[in-house]
């Protein structure tokens, strides 16, 4: 990973607010200083090892045939490809369930992403009657844990579901279907909305002023003006929503009942208890950390991409406290 | 509701109540309607409205009969509120959250906090560690469940081969039931890397010359660690020890992906894992017990507001922000 690269100063003009962690710290220090340097990252080497090492025995792992899943060997002694078997397995289809996160997991974070771009520029830049009121209002609910909502929202679904159900001509929404996972999405979400609201604010009003003079609608304005400059808050809503639907069990377990339907996470979970001592099965463990390592995989790849993005999205939400 | 608060209430002059309202001619106003209108019905129909029926269900012998109309649905008064206090279950959920919160959120907030003041010490080299203690962070739950399983088990497990090199016979981590919580708190405490991140962030943001000052005033390690750098960050504590606590009180997934088998009757599931969250869905969604599930997620709301009020206060003496109050 080409981590060191993002740690020069260079890449905090690409988005002005927030890359402050990404900059080296301004510490001189003497000769003695560097064998205490040198002996802080011996140490932290070694908790290295600690962060990584299930990656690599998981890694490891998923190649090893059956009987030789735990033998904690770093390089397998007999080779397995379990993928084939994985990928294969008969009441499990895991590369629909793949293709089922990526599609949801990109659908929702398009919504999201947008929508609260759109709710939160308008906090930002509109004078308006009501304002104050209504972003008290927004505040208050990322307060709310999510299990008072949780049994209502099913309900609804569940309603929507009969009632396209009578009405065939209607398309089939509600329950066992996918829409729940994705289309709440697009009403926005109160924690993004404050997040890109922070960084709207950010940006000199003139940018805009300048816009409405060359005589910009002001959705125009905000689609040529306000939304590339908001690229970074954009890009770590993007990613956050989808690390957060590709970790999500809780709501696939309430609302998909088809195999077909399934998340990754979900399906991994039956896997698990299909194949694990726990659930009766034999304890075919090198299906289950293959398994694992596919649901693993994508996040790492995305990270790798994204890796600022998260690191400054994360920074930035603690400074507001 | 709006007219009768500016008009009605205000004591300023009346001219104020008319500028609010004149507003509503402006195209400003109505364009800033139309972009937050997603936002707001979303409000309605997925907060508020759901929060509403959600207070009145809990009241209500709402469940699978309801759902499908076979039976009326009946006010069972405050029964279900009075059964939570009556329910060895619930005592049991409850008694397991709190312990797992109370080891959790200090250990993870010391961790990050060691690993983030080495990280900030060693200038440009910080770079590559801060990525790998990151990694974890981006561990599906799910797939970090089942590290727990393979890596914890007590017979084969890494660790319990590795604790055997330095001598030490490790515990029946996934079956022991009072090593379940400890293991599942080191599996969060693994995942420290966002917590740390934040830290990292406010450590930078510590004017250096507060810590000069303090050693030409001869202050030791100790003291400039206890009244510089843990005053200066306050706030990333506070914040961190309020979102970990509510992370604490909401854990689901990687106990529920560990221990408690999809469609099992639950009778196998250790009673060590069983988290408030956890038996609130198992209420909700596998007994459909729609009202008392409510009436659990009224009650672990309070919870959560309360911890959190009770932690605002007390943490207002201790929180210093820079550049005067928010």
């Amino acid at each position: 990973m080409s981590s060191t690269e993002n740690l020069g100063p260079a890449t905090g003009s690409a988005s002005a607010p927030i890359p402050q962690v990404l900059r080296e710290p301004p510490r001189a220090r003497s000769a003695a200083g560097g064998a205490k340097k040198v002996f802080w990252i011996a140490l932290l080497a070694g908790l290295s090892v600690l962060f990584l090492y299930p990656f690599v025995w998981l890694i490891s792992a998923s190649f090893k045939p059956q009987d030789e899943v735990f033998d904690n060997r770093l390089i397998p002694r007999t080779f397995s490809w379990n993928f084939d078997e994985v990928f294969g397995l008969p009441d499990a289809p895991v590369l629909s369930w793949l293709l089922n996160s990526l599609w949801i997991g990109t659908l929702a974070a398009l919504g999201v992403t947008f929508v609260s771009a759109l709710v939160a520029f308008a906090f930002a830049y509109f004078r308006f009657p009501g304002r104050n009121l209504l972003f008290a209002l927004l505040l208050a609910t990322m307060m709310l844990p999510p299990q008072v909502t949780l049994i209502p929202t099913y309900l609804i679904w569940n309603e929507l579901g009969k009632f396209t159900t009578e009405h065939a001509w209607l398309p089939h929404i509600g329950v066992n279907t996918q829409y729940p996972l994705w289309v709440p999405n697009f009403f926005g979400s109160a924690f993004y909305i404050f997040l890109q609201r922070q960084f709207f604010l950010g940006i000199p009003r003139e940018l805009f002023e300048a816009a409405r003079m060359d005589g910009d609608s002001y959705f125009s304005m905000f689609r040529r003006i306000a939304l590339p400059l908001a690229k970074p808050a954009l890009i770590v809503t993007f990613i956050f929503e989808i690390q957060a639907k590709w970790f999500d069990l809780m709501s696939p377990l309430i609302y998909l009942r088809d195999q077909a339907l399934f998340t990754l996470p979900l399906g991994i979970k039956t896997i698990l208890d299909r194949f694990g001592t726990g659930g009766g099965g034999e304890g075919e463990w090198q299906i289950i950390v293959a398994a694992t390592l596919i649901l693993t995989l994508p996040m790492v790849v995305i990270f790798a991409i994204f890796q600022r993005y998260f690191i400054e999205g994360i920074a930035t939400q603690g400074r507001k406290g | 509701m709006a007219s009768v608060a500016t008009s009605g209430t205000a004591p300023g002059p009346p001219s104020r109540a008319r500028r609010w309202f004149s507003g509503f001619r402006e195209r400003e106003t109505w364009t800033a309607y139309a972009f937050l209108a997603p936002w707001f019905l979303g409000f309605i129909f997925l907060t508020a409205g759901p929060m509403i029926a959600s207070a009145y269900l809990s009241f209500t012998n709402y469940g699978i009969e309801q759902i499908a109309g076979f039976s009326p649905t009946e006010s069972v008064g405050t029964e279900h509120y009075r059964q939570l206090f009556n329910d060895d279950k619930i005592r049991l959920a409850l008694k397991n959250t709190f312990v797992f919160t109370l080891m959790m959120v200090p250990a993870t907030m010391v961790v990050a906090l060691v690993l983030a003041m080495i990280l900030s010490r060693i200038g440009r080299a910080a770079g590559i560690f801060r990525t790998i203690f990151y990694i974890p962070q981006i561990t599906p739950p799910v797939a970090a469940a089942v590290l727990l399983l393979v890596l914890f088990n007590g017979q084969v497990g890494l660790v319990n081969r590795a604790l055997e090199l330095v001598g030490i016979q490790g515990p029946f981590w996934t079956t022991d039931p009072s090593w379940i919580k400890p293991s599942l708190v080191i599996l969060s405490v693994w995942s420290v890397g966002g917590t740390m991140v934040i830290y990292l962030a406010a450590l930078h943001g510590v004017p250096q010359q507060l810590y000069e000052a303090a050693a030409i005033d001869g202050a030791s390690a100790w003291r400039r660690f206890r009244d510089v750098t843990i005053p200066m960050i306050s706030p990333a504590l506070f914040f961190t020890f309020i979102i970990l606590t509510l992370a604490g009180l909401n854990s689901f997934t990687e106990a529920y992906t560990a221990y408690f088998g999809a469609g099992s009757t639950g009778a196998d599931s250790p009673d060590a894992a069983l988290f408030y969250a956890i038996y609130l869905f198992r209420q909700a969604f596998e007994f459909f017990n729609l009202g008392f599930a409510s009436a659990m997620a009224w009650l672990l709301f309070l919870i959560s507001i309360t911890i959190t009020l009770i932690q605002v206060t007390v943490s207002r003496r201790f929180v210093f922000y820079q550049g005067g109050q928010k």
